[in-house]
This record gives structure tokens, sequence and C-alpha cells, in this order.
């Protein structure tokens, strides 16, 4: 239970960085938060030759409003992302979901950029970063490059991130104005990993639903959107049945484990009955916004 | 390369500059060469909360942190909260609602409370035991603990009371 020995580096920059990456060849590990990555080096699960540590760079830590999305820096903390008044105030459905990740202790540490970069199937961030539409920025030798969230979760702990790239910064687009929004969790334990967990935003326009947003986590090999479901709740009026047969969408789409957590059935039954709850409460706050 | 390195910080508020290994856990370096055995170690990856420390201010798990990434920082471990003869107000309420039975989780479960004390309302035993979940007491005592958070809390809240 205690790591193998590697090298060390403290970066204070982004340049010396992705200098380090270059120089140890895929032998090395970048450490920020180190909620994930420290319990799988304490398993020996890693070896990596050469931790790069982050945390000191200046500029990574920040929230920047601007009209049609929000960018985060991937040093900022869970608790910020959780306590941020900026991010309480336009993106609700992300301080609410960030609540909901671990314990305080992790929160203080853990990461945007390590969450998104370590992509653990049931973890909230990645799937705020499909439902918000998020596009990753990155920084790498050849200068780095902006990744649609859709196109950055590749299977379990498996993203498109090359071994010389760094995540640095994240857009999430802002819901329009007016949209509902609803995060339901379901966790053995406060502050475990979901067994299951929806996220949904959506707006009204003339009674019926437009750009409806539906996002999964805990449910498959990576968190998802729920195309299918979205497909039938758009321009529909929101109501018991249009709900009912989205979730029915849901359970057919995903494909859960089964582990000594939770059964595969039990986990589609909560993907299903997550929607149909965070449906409802989305299409109820969007009607009461535009009373 | 992965010899020996020198960090500085400050422990308790006095300032401590060891040479360690990189791969030294926080907590380990606390226990095993500053000698301060009050952080105590249970499950070595980030679930038990026995190791909870502060860090610049806010709590961390020493399990989850290496020595080296603590250069700088400010550490404040259980023994930093207050001596025998002088107890912090988050140790007097442990004390008066037999708020610990063997001890072990104690220290974690101190500097998780003060952290939380510090950061929510608490004013509901549901969000008290919330932020306890982190930390896992094997005697199973949690009622005398959610009883001292409470009193601590509301303490906080109308110091007058």
């Amino acid at each position: 239970m205690k790591p193998a020995a590697f090298d060390y580096l403290a970066v204070e920059s982004v340049e010396a960085a992705l200098e380090a990456l270059a120089r140890a060849g895929g032998e090395a590990k970048i450490v920020a938060g180190g909620q994930s990555l420290v319990p799988m080096l304490n398993f020996r699960l890693l070896q990596p030759a050469l931790l790069v540590d982050i945390n000191r760079i200046p500029g990574l830590d920040f929230i920047a409003v601007e009209p049609a999305r929000i960018r985060v820096g991937a040093l900022t903390r869970h608790h910020r992302q959780e306590t941020a008044p900026e991010l309480r105030e336009h993106l609700p459905v992300l301080s609410a979901a960030m609540a909901e990740v671990a314990h305080l202790a992790i929160r203080n540490r853990g990461t945007l950029g390590g969450s998104l970069s370590h992509a653990d199937p049931a973890a909230e961030l990645p799937m705020m970063a499909l439902l918000l539409d998020a596009e990753i920025a990155t920084a790498s030798p050849s200068g780095g490059r902006r990744i649609a969230a859709r196109d950055f979760f590749l299977g379990p702990l498996a993203t498109g991130l090359a071994e010389d790239e760094l995540l640095i910064e994240v857009a999430f687009a802002r819901p329009a104005a007016g949209s509902g929004w609803a995060f339901e969790e379901v966790a053995r334990r406060s502050g475990d990993f979901a067994l299951a967990a929806a996220a949904v935003t959506l707006r009204l326009q003339d009674g019926r639903i437009a750009e409806p947003h539906v996002a999964l986590t805990g449910v498959d090999e990576t968190p998802l959107r729920a195309g299918a479901a979205e497909a039938l709740l758009d321009g529909e009026a929101p109501g018991a049945e249009l709900f009912a047969a989205a979730a029915e969408a849901v359970r057919r789409r995903v494909q859960p484990n089964t582990d000594l957590h939770a059964s595969a059935d039990y986990r589609r039954h909560l993907a299903g009955v997550l929607v149909r709850r965070t449906l409802e409460k989305a299409a109820a706050q969007a009607a009461g916004g535009r009373a | 390369m992965s010899g020996k390195r020198l960090v500085r910080m400050t422990v308790n508020g006095s300032p401590v500059e060891e040479a360690v290994e990189p791969r030294l856990l926080l907590s380990d370096f606390l226990r095993q060469v500053l000698g301060l055995t009050g952080t105590h170690v249970g499950c070595e990856h980030g679930v038990c909360g026995a190791c909870t420390v502060r860090v610049d201010g806010s709590t961390a798990r020493a399990c989850l942190m290496f020595a080296v990434q603590a250069e700088g920082c400010r550490i404040v471990t259980v023994e930093g909260l207050g001596p025998a003869e002088a107890l912090s107000p988050l140790q007097e309420a442990f004390r008066e609602h037999h708020g610990l039975q063997c001890g072990f989780c104690t220290p974690g479960m101190l500097m998780t409370a003060l952290d939380l004390i510090e950061k929510y309302p608490l004013a509901s035993d549901a969000e008290i035991r919330e932020g306890l979940s982190g930390n896992l007491c094997r005697c199973t005592g949690y009622e005398h603990i959610v009883a001292a958070v409470r009193a601590a809390a509301q303490r906080r809240r109308e110091p007058s009371s």
C-alpha cells in the first residue's frame, strides 16, 4: 500500500509540463488533485517513472463567464465549482452535481481537469461535460486543440488525450435563458460513486420542449447523452406519457455492469426512474420560469 | 532521480525542513518523520478519512498527498487543535457528548468536522451525517459524533448559548 519509487517534478508553467511529458516518453503521469491517481499509485496499479505536479501552474484555476459559455480552468477544485456564485447562477446544474462528488476533503483537492482526464464511468463531471456540450481545450507540443466532450470519453478510464497532451480548460455551453434543469443521483452511501445519475436541461417554447439534453453516468462504459430520448422529447408537449417513453428509450440504450454494489438490471431501472424524475423537475422549472 | 529532496512547510505553526523520497506520503511523513502520530492511517486510499489534516486551511487526505507536494504549505494536524489542558471548542464538544470510543477515527473526525463547520451551515443532522460520511468509525459510534458536531456547530452559530 505504498507507491513504487518515482521521480517528481513540480512545474510552474504549461510549457514546462509539456516538456517534462515529452521527455518522459509516456512514462510520466500528471498529478493535480491526486484524488484518483494517488490511490492507484498506492495500490501500485500505476508505476510511473515520473510524476509531473501541475498544482503550481498559475492561471489554470479560474471561472470566466462569457455570453454563450463558461470557461473553467483545469485546476479549479471541485469545492469551488460547488460553491462559486457565478456557477450557481449560470450553471446551477453543475453546482448541484458537484455537491454530490465524494466528500469535502476530496472536493477540496480534486480538480476539473483531473476528473475529466481520469474519466471514471460513474463520475459526475464527465456527465456534466456531455450535458453542457463542453469543449475541452488541451495544450501539446503541436499547439493543442479543442475536443468536443462527445468525442472525448472513449471507455472506462480512457479518453482521447495523447500522452504528451495536457487538459488546460473546459468551456461549458450556457443553457438558454429560462431553461429548466435537474440532477438526480442514487448511490449506496452519501459520497460514493453513483450507481446511476441523470441530469437534464431543457426549455419550453410555446409549451413545447426545446433543446432537451439528457445525460447519464454510472450506467455504461462511459457517461452518455441519451440521443434517442432527446429526439423523442424535442418539440413535444411535456407530460407523463412522453417522459415514460423517454425513460423507456434510456432503459433500452444503456448497458450497465453488474458488480457487488448493484446488478445491471437495477442500474437500468434506476436510469429510467432518474430520467423521468429529472425531466419532470426540469420541465416544471422551465414552465415556472416562463409564467 | 527518485532520491531524496528537501521539502519545507509549517506544521502546526512550526517550520519544518526535511529530506524525503518523493513517494513518501504526507501521512507517513507526519507520523514517521515528524513523530506526529495523532494523524491516523487506516485505508491508505482515501476512503476511511482517518488521516484527514488541514492543508492551507482546508481538509485533505494525508494519504492522498506526497510530502513533497506540501512544499510551502501550512499543515495543521489534530495536535494543532489544542493541547489536553486547553481543548478547542470542537474537542470539548466531543468530550461532552462522548464523541469517541476507541479513538482511532477521532483525529480525522475532528479535522473533518472543523472544515464542515467553517464551510456549511450544518443546520440539520442529515447535513452533518452527509458531511461526516467520508469518515469511518469502526466502533459505529456515529450517534455521539453527530451530537458532538451538532453542539459545536450550534455553539459557533450562537456563541452566547
